[in-house]
């Protein structure tokens, strides 16, 4: 039921993920932030088995880090998608990692770029991607209303009509969502979409304790 | 002195040096000499052959240069086998980080590799160093046009112009006198064969002693290698002064 997608605009990637952390009919949390920095100017949104997930990403970000503290310089977007790709790929055969992932990233030279990297490590190259049973909704959305060099607003209103299609569409919808953003100043949280809070826990005076 | 230091790499001497290493430093002191000269627009490898012979098929074999990766090219002073195993490795390192990366590997990224490969035998296994120095003359688009020196011990350093084999001290100190920053490759090359004519033993200089390449970008933006075909370096050699014009041979 995880829900991650993303688009490329005029300078820009958005990408947009469910957040809620479900253990077959339990929801454990609904916050939980599917989308990890990986460096200044990169993201990587994740849904699948949520160890894998955490430990995958995870594993990715140190490497995208040390290799700019070795070498003084930035990985690419392309670069670090191909290694995130050959890392699923080297361990497909024997303990396969289950995360579906969409790395999107800003490069000074080459601009914004989104890849679709799934659990048996496909690589794609999109404008437009997403995971999960939200995708079936969103790319039909998608591929109506989107073209290229779409400006922010025009980006965050189409994200929301996603959101808006899953939630009344899609039978155990997730209810919050949150929005990162990427582009040439970084990368950076856009806003969240929530329609339900965590309830806070009941205060001692009102249990007359 | 402390001739009981010398048979082990993996011990320091009482003065704190690793006589291995320095001694395969004065191997390649007796080696064919090689120069690299960085310029605005390209990077230029000339090496002098020790191996010269009418019989050499020319064409096919090298015995100085050598490319590492399209980016990426390397000539060599020293023992010519323990060289192709270098070159060799260089080459896998830099296929491998393609083939994780699907970019090309960062000219001082795949000498950094190089070095630590030749580090290792200076420290343990018990095996002795390699007894080769190389100039590895590359682009990439971080830094563009690059020229790195390396040695036995594993240490390397960028330059704008480098000697290695016999008579390099030489060399270098004309290398320092002579090169200006905004030099061109044409003018690297000149430079280049010059000072080679000089440092070399030899009375007479044919293009059947001497090997020179070239790294550049070509017009559409891709980066070559060439290696100067002999009768192309005859002409040069002439063109620059340093042959005669050469009679009809038979």
């Amino acid at each position: 039921m995880e829900c991650v997608f993303g688009l490329v605009g005029d300078g820009f990637v958005i990408v947009a993920s469910d957040t809620s952390a479900v253990n077959s009919i339990l929801v454990h949390k609904t916050n939980e932030d599917k989308i990890m920095k990986l460096d200044s100017h990169k993201f990587v949104a994740a849904s699948g088995e949520s160890g894998d997930r955490v430990q995958f990403t995870e594993y990715i970000q140190k490497n995208v880090a040390l290799y700019q503290f070795r070498n003084g310089i930035p990985l690419t977007t392309a670069a670090a998608a191909n290694f995130t790709r050959g890392e699923l790929a080297t361990a497909l055969r024997k303990n396969p990692y289950m995360v579906n992932i969409l790395l999107a990233g800003h490069d000074k030279e080459t601009g914004p770029s989104l890849y679709y990297i799934d659990y048996i490590a496909t690589l794609h190259k999109v404008d437009k991607g997403a995971f999960g049973y939200g995708s079936f909704f969103c790319l039909s959305l998608m591929d109506r209303h989107y073209h290229s060099g779409m400006s922010v607003e025009e980006a965050i209103e189409l994200v929301d009509k996603c959101i808006k299609e899953i939630q009344s569409r899609l039978v155990v919808a997730p209810p919050n969502f949150v929005i990162k953003i990427v582009d040439r100043d970084g990368a950076r949280e856009y806003a969240w979409r929530e329609s339900v809070k965590d309830t806070p826990t009941a205060q001692p005076e009102a249990l007359g304790v | 002195m402390s001739r009981r230091y010398d048979s082990r790499t993996t011990i320091f001497s009482p003065e704190g040096r690793l006589y291995q290493v320095e001694y395969a430093m004065e191997a390649i002191g007796n080696a064919g000499s090689a120069i690299g000269i960085l310029s605005k627009d390209g990077v230029v490898l000339v090496g002098e052959k020790k191996v010269t012979s009418k019989l050499l098929q020319t064409s096919t074999s090298t015995e100085k240069m050598y490319k590492i990766d399209d980016h990426v090219a390397a000539a060599v002073a020293g023992i010519m086998s323990d060289a192709n195993i270098l070159i060799n490795t260089a080459r896998i390192q830099a296929q491998r980080y393609t083939f994780s990366y699907q970019e090309p590997m960062p000219v001082e990224q795949l000498v950094q590799s190089l070095c630590d490969t030749k580090q290792g035998y200076t420290q343990f296994g018990g095996l002795r160093p390699f007894g080769v120095s190389f100039l590895f003359a590359g682009w990439d688009k971080n830094y563009g046009f690059q020229l790195y020196m390396s040695d036995p011990s594993g240490n390397y350093a960028g330059w704008k112009a480098a000697a290695i084999g016999a008579n390099n001290q030489a060399a270098q100190s004309m290398l320092k006198q002579d090169y200006r920053d905004e030099i061109t490759r044409e003018e690297a090359v000149q430079l280049a064969l010059k000072v080679l004519s000089k440092t070399m033993d030899s009375t007479s200089l044919t293009s059947e002693k001497l090997e020179l390449a070239e790294v550049f970008l070509s017009p559409s933006g891709n980066v070559k290698y060439q290696v100067c075909p002999p009768n192309a370096l005859s002409k040069l050699l002439v063109k620059f002064g340093l042959t005669q014009p050469a009679a009809e041979t038979s």
